[in-house]
């Protein structure tokens, strides 16, 4: 078991899974030049380099969107024991001292991967808004529409390899993650429970027919863009070509989860979710920057335990599958899962048995990257007040996201009105951040 | 057991019968338009017609520019039929249409339109995005459909637009009897558990002055230095006496005070105006002396804005850069004080605002000519400009073409349930542009193959008894007429000689099934054209 948590960093040190330290480095320039081998420098700068792009910014981000806003206390930060759990147990992780709610056993194992913010913090009390300053890192304002962390990550790593869209929400809920002042080109491309096909990408009639129906556009193309110069700046053929590219792109096969084993498809469950999930690692495998994957229903007003029971059921196995699994494919390191809602739950269970909306304090889990896992940040109140310790804005979020990805979180983008804005306007969390 | 055959063999004549009226010209009465020219018969208003046509013709004389030539009528009813109701002309309209005397056929469809409640539920829907904003909002304390319902009441009523700006801004009273106060409730602050009163400024500021003095809000406008952070919070503070308890909206008194964001601490500001204050009410609660203020007619930046806006709801482009902008004195083409001023001399007319614009030679310009359109013809409006169809638009004409009678308040209740569901759903899938209307973005690879390859349009296009394209199919007379239904029905023309060469011998010879597939093709064809995502 202790060699499961103690892996190899790339720098040589060790980096125990326990702490989400690393507890010991030696440089290899350092080593050489002690050693008196410094002649050797070209080779310690090639060796070095080599364990840059090693160990190099994350490049793509899966978002497990809770949608409705999930407890705090029936998931990532249980107070056992109190008046406020209200009966929910906790169980204790691989990483020592972090405990999460019961039911989170699978997740509970991969604890050294993941790290936890249990004091965030919001004055956004309604779904809509608290979804889009969980989605973009701003409050909502009228003046102009935040871009999406996806939107963000898609704009900065262009790609032109890739026929399908880099930026997916499976199962959107009813604000899925848009490209805001970048543009519709950044919003999401919705789809559906992997189970089903992926919507609109196969003609409603057979090849031959589809093909002639192209070809008869040409014809209506053709009169309507006489005597117009700049009809040919509608983008309309351009935008066809590539839909068309797509439509018959290998890369489509990235949603079909049924190629999988059966035994991948069950470690992830066979659930709406879980297969989400798993459509989100073939996704990011064929070259998509930001996945989305929605588990909606946490608004739990009434009969908050059995909500969250049967939600945590499907949560679990899924989160917990997805880290395995890219671990095992070598691909956590470059991939940061976020998973989070709009808001947490009241700490004091309603006459219906339910928890209301919870800006005050609230939870995020967040691994992968340069993110150090079994790491908690900051502490909510055990008898409920609003005040939670080391309060984190949501924004730190983002920026700890796009700092973990290479991204300079302070550069800004200009809005249509020449106003500049920030990637983020946060500071990243260092606690958070290898 | 024969009197049941009869009764079946009679509701199949009827129906077919009723198709085919709805084919080719009908003489149904309850179904036909009155095409009255209504206004724009009178000298006075083309008085003021022939002063913009002249405004911009010196300008295109100036510019060395020639002006495209005057559009088929059908293209501008079209055009008018997009803007005031957000669907194409039906089939069944543009028949009648075609059989009135060209002189003042247009004048009539559009005096026509402003009586269809289409119109004002459309632009009820639109103007609201800048009274309102896009979401949802928080629930109980906000009634999104009650204000949308009065809205559209009292714009199909021609209610002056001062009035329903000052009921707004104003209004006091339970959300629910008094729909109009939910421009206030739309801002209610659920930690403050009261109405924003910055919210409301940057509301009142952008959606009555095209102006965006948002960023005076936590400091002096860094890009325009005449706007202090001042100005934005003493507008604040007509609203800083607004109070709400649960659904009900009214005036209290006390000071606004307003949180100093840069530097810490809070400061207390008395209300002003920031510009022309002699015009303030002497009287009145705080909200009813902005409103007073803000609508009276020598308050030509009101009028500039709504005409602005108004021209960009019918042009899909705004007559100034932007439909709201930093400064006031942005520039325009001198048509906007023209129309400003006749809008504030009319007592805030919407009515005859949309006619006027409506009359003027730019709107019944061609968007092509014997001389190809440049971007220079399209920048000073000597040529109607290619611009592309909202998402309700796109597929309201889709809906509209797949049935070739009208779907408006007439319809049976399925039908305009149909359209209405059909309708969110593909403006959902498709993305909805938000507040921010006027912002021309590409289209996207999403968007081209949910016109490809979605359920809403394939459905509407597909060889199914209830579609325009099986029924054209049915009861066309001829192949060439059936390729002429199809185009009237989706791009409101008729196809040139090249179209209507080739899909005629497509259809050549084909019966039955084989015959409503083609149609069907042809049906998806159009649908998927650059002209019908575009307003041209």
């Amino acid at each position: 078991m202790e060699s499961l948590m103690r892996t190899q960093n790339a720098e040589g040190g060790t980096r125990n899974e326990e702490s989400g330290l690393v507890t010991s480095r030696l440089p290899r320039r350092g080593f050489l030049a002690a050693a008196g081998l410094a002649w050797l420098t070209p080779l310690g700068t090639r060796l070095a380099r080599a364990a840059e792009k090693d160990h190099g910014p994350a490049k793509s981000v899966i978002v497990l969107w809770m949608g409705g806003g999930p407890s705090q206390l029936e998931t990532f930060d249980p107070k056992p024991g109190t008046d406020i759990a209200a009966g929910t147990r906790a169980i204790d992780t691989a990483a020592r001292g972090v405990q999460l709610a019961a039911g989170l056993e699978q997740l509970a194992d991969q604890m050294g991967h993941v790290g936890l913010v249990r004091s965030l913090v919001s004055l956004e009390g309604d779904h809509e808004r608290g979804t889009y300053l969980l989605k973009t890192g701003y409050r909502p304002d009228p003046t102009v529409v935040h871009p999406s962390i996806g939107a963000i990550v898609c704009h900065d790593f262009p790609d032109a390899g890739v026929d399908i869209p880099r930026h997916v929400s499976i199962l959107p809920g009813q604000w899925p993650a848009r490209g805001g002042m970048l543009g519709a080109e950044y919003d999401a491309f919705k789809v559906h429970d992997p189970a089903k096909k992926v919507p609109d990408v196969t003609p409603t009639v057979p090849a031959d027919r589809f093909d002639t129906r192209l070809k008869d556009l040409d014809v209506v193309e053709g009169a309507f863009a006489k005597g117009r110069g700049q009809a040919g700046a509608t983008g309309h053929r351009d935008t066809m070509d590539r839909a068309r590219r797509l439509m018959s792109s290998e890369q489509l096969r990235a949603f079909d989860v049924s190629r999988e084993s059966a035994s991948i498809r069950k470690e992830y469950g066979e659930t709406p979710f879980g297969r989400g999930c798993l459509a989100a690692r073939r996704l990011l495998e064929v070259g998509a920057r930001c996945v989305e994957v929605t588990l909606d229903g946490w608004d739990s007003h009434a009969n908050n335990h059995q909500i969250h029971s049967r939600l945590v059921g499907v949560l679990d196995p899924a989160f917990a599958a997805l880290l395995r699994d890219l671990k095992t494919r070598d691909m956590l390191r470059h991939t940061v899962v976020l998973c989070v809602g709009e808001f947490g739950r009241t700490p004091i269970v309603n006459a219906l048995g339910g928890r209301d909306h919870w800006p005050h304090t609230f939870s995020a889990a967040i691994a992968g990257g340069r993110i150090r896992g079994g790491v908690v940040v900051g502490e909510s109140d055990p008898a409920g007040g609003k005040q939670p310790k080391e309060p984190v804005p949501v924004a730190n979020l983002h920026a700890t996201i796009f700092k973990a990805l290479g991204i300079d979180w302070e550069k800004t983008l200009k809005t249509p009105i020449r106003r500049t804005i920030r990637r983020s306007e946060g500071t990243p969390i260092k606690e958070l951040l290898s | 057991m024969w009197a049941r055959n009869l009764l079946f063999a009679g509701i199949v004549i009827a129906g077919v019968g009723v198709l085919r009226t709805s084919l080719f010209p009908l003489d149904t009465k309850a179904r036909q338009v009155t095409f009255d020219p209504g206004p724009t018969a009178n000298d006075e208003f083309q008085a003021v017609v022939q002063r913009v046509d002249a405004a911009f013709r010196t300008g295109w004389a100036d510019e060395g520019l020639t002006p495209a030539p005057l559009a088929p009528d059908l293209i501008v009813a079209r055009r008018l039929s997009l803007a005031l109701t957000g669907s194409v002309p039906s089939l069944e309209e543009i028949r009648q249409f075609e059989a009135q005397p060209p002189e003042h056929r247009v004048d009539g469809w559009a005096t026509h339109l402003l009586h269809d409640r289409r119109f004002a539920d459309y632009f009820a829907d639109r103007l609201s995005r800048a009274y309102l904003g896009t979401e949802d909002g928080p629930l109980i304390v906000y009634r999104k459909r009650r204000f949308l319902s009065w809205l559209s009441s009292e714009i199909a009523k021609n209610t002056p637009y001062g009035q329903i700006v000052r009921e707004m801004i104003a209004g006091r009273g339970l959300n629910t009897d008094t729909p109009a106060v939910n421009f206030i409730a739309a801002t209610y602050d659920d930690v403050k558990k009261a109405p924003d009163p910055e919210k409301l400024a940057v509301r009142v500021s952008r959606a009555f002055l095209g102006l965006r003095i948002d960023c005076a809000q936590c400091h002096d406008h860094f890009l325009e230095p005449e706007w202090k952070q001042t100005h934005f919070q003493a507008l604040a503070a007509y609203f800083g006496q607004t109070r709400q308890v649960v659904t009900h909206v009214s005036d209290a008194g006390g000071e606004y005070h307003y949180e100093d964001r840069v530097q810490g601490g809070t400061h207390t500001i008395e209300p002003s105006v920031p510009f022309l204050p002699e015009l303030l009410p002497s009287g009145g609660t705080r909200r009813e002396q902005l409103a007073g203020w803000l609508t009276d007619e020598r308050n030509i930046h009101f009028a500039r804005a709504t005409v602005n806006r108004v021209w960009a709801m019918m042009f899909n482009r705004p007559l100034r850069k932007r439909v709201e902008a930093q400064t006031l004195s942005e520039p325009a083409p001198p048509a906007l004080d023209i129309l400003a001023a006749d809008f504030a001399a009319h007592n805030h007319d919407l009515h005859r605002l949309i006619l006027l614009i409506a009359s003027t030679e730019v709107f019944r310009l061609d968007s092509t000519g014997p001389e190809v359109v440049t971007a220079d013809h399209e920048q000073s409006w000597a040529a109607f400009p290619l611009t592309r169809l909202r998402p309700e638009q796109v597929i309201g004409t889709v809906l509209q073409a797949a049935t070739v009678r009208t779907i408006n308040q007439n319809s049976h209740v399925i039908v305009r349930l149909s359209r209405y569901f059909g309708e969110k759903n593909f403006v959902t899938r498709y993305g909805d542009a938000g507040d921010d209307e006027f912002d021309h973005s590409d289209e996207t690879i999403p968007q081209r193959l949910l016109m490809m390859n979605g359920d809403l349009v394939d459905k509407q296009a597909r060889d199914e008894l209830l579609n325009a394209s099986a029924q054209i199919a049915i009861l066309a007379p001829d192949d060439r007429t059936a390729v002429e239904a199809a185009y009237l029905a989706v791009l409101t023309r008729r196809p040139t000689d090249p179209e209507r060469d080739h899909f005629t011998a497509k259809l050549a010879g084909t019966t039955g099934k084989e015959r409503q597939g083609r149609l069907a093709d042809l049906f998806w064809v159009l649908f998927n054209s650059t002209e019908l995502s575009w307003n041209h």
